[in-house]
């Protein structure tokens, strides 16, 4: 498989996220984690644009990092993937490499 | 020094702090450190407001279960905060409504105030600390 790209800052306050999408290719998979959560929630601008990029991409959220700041699964936006510890080590030895946009 | 010298003194001692939180809980440990900094400052009896803006009113977000990621779920604290006569708590409408929250949505009561009052409200303390 290709690359996993992982980000874990809030889009709210960085531009890594943007980063992130504009450079990843289709069939890659990304992974949000900690503060990157926040990103693939509906009630926020990130959502539609993480949303979209669901169409040619895997986009994957770190659970317990979701649950931590208060959320539920239900508010993501369609196309997202929630995944535990284990499944973050899963998709670590899956993909070809991970790059990580701190 | 009479009683009312007294007053007069410990009044004018009095400053106003206000708290400016910003960002997110558990990514960093902003959060948490502006906690215990309030919590301290909490026992010299000053004029305290802890303000909430951009990804800060996350801080105030109900049901977080920290558990998963090995953290100390320390949102409880907000609500304690009462007990040491910290009391005015205020959130950005703004940024509240940037991330599609509303004030149902957040773990203690807190003042909305929109971005106008609330730089009035800062132009106003005698110290900011931002976290």
């Amino acid at each position: 498989m290709s690359v996993l790209h992982t980000t874990n800052k809030s889009p709210l306050r960085t531009r890594d996220l943007e980063s992130c999408l504009r450079l990843s290719r289709a069939g890659c998979g990304i992974l949000l984690l900690e503060d990157a959560v926040y990103g693939a929630l509906k009630a926020t601008s990130a959502g539609a644009k993480i949303e979209e990029a669901a169409k040619d991409r895997r986009i994957y959220v770190l659970g317990p990092d979701l649950a931590a700041r208060g959320f539920t699964p239900e508010q993501l936006v369609a196309g997202v993937a929630v995944v535990d510890y284990g499944g973050f080590v899963d998709l670590a030895a899956e993909y070809h490499h991970v790059q990580a946009w701190l | 020094m009479s009683d009312t010298q007294e007053t007069e003194g410990k009044q004018r001692n009095v400053k106003r702090f206000m708290f400016l939180n910003r960002k997110a809980p558990y990514g960093t440990i902003y959060a948490l450190e502006s906690l215990e900094v309030v919590l301290i400052g909490a026992a010299f009896d000053q004029d305290v407001s802890l303000v909430f803006v951009d990804d800060g009113v996350y801080q105030l977000k109900k049901g977080q279960q920290s558990k998963g990621i090995g953290q100390k779920n320390f949102s409880p604290t907000y609500r304690a905060l009462e007990d040491y006569d910290v009391e005015k708590l205020y959130v950005e409408r703004e940024s509240l409504e940037a991330r599609g929250l509303t004030a149902e949505d957040l773990l203690v009561p807190a003042r909305v105030l929109g971005a106008a009052e609330l730089g009035a409200l800062m132009e106003a303390q005698d110290v900011v600390l931002s976290f």
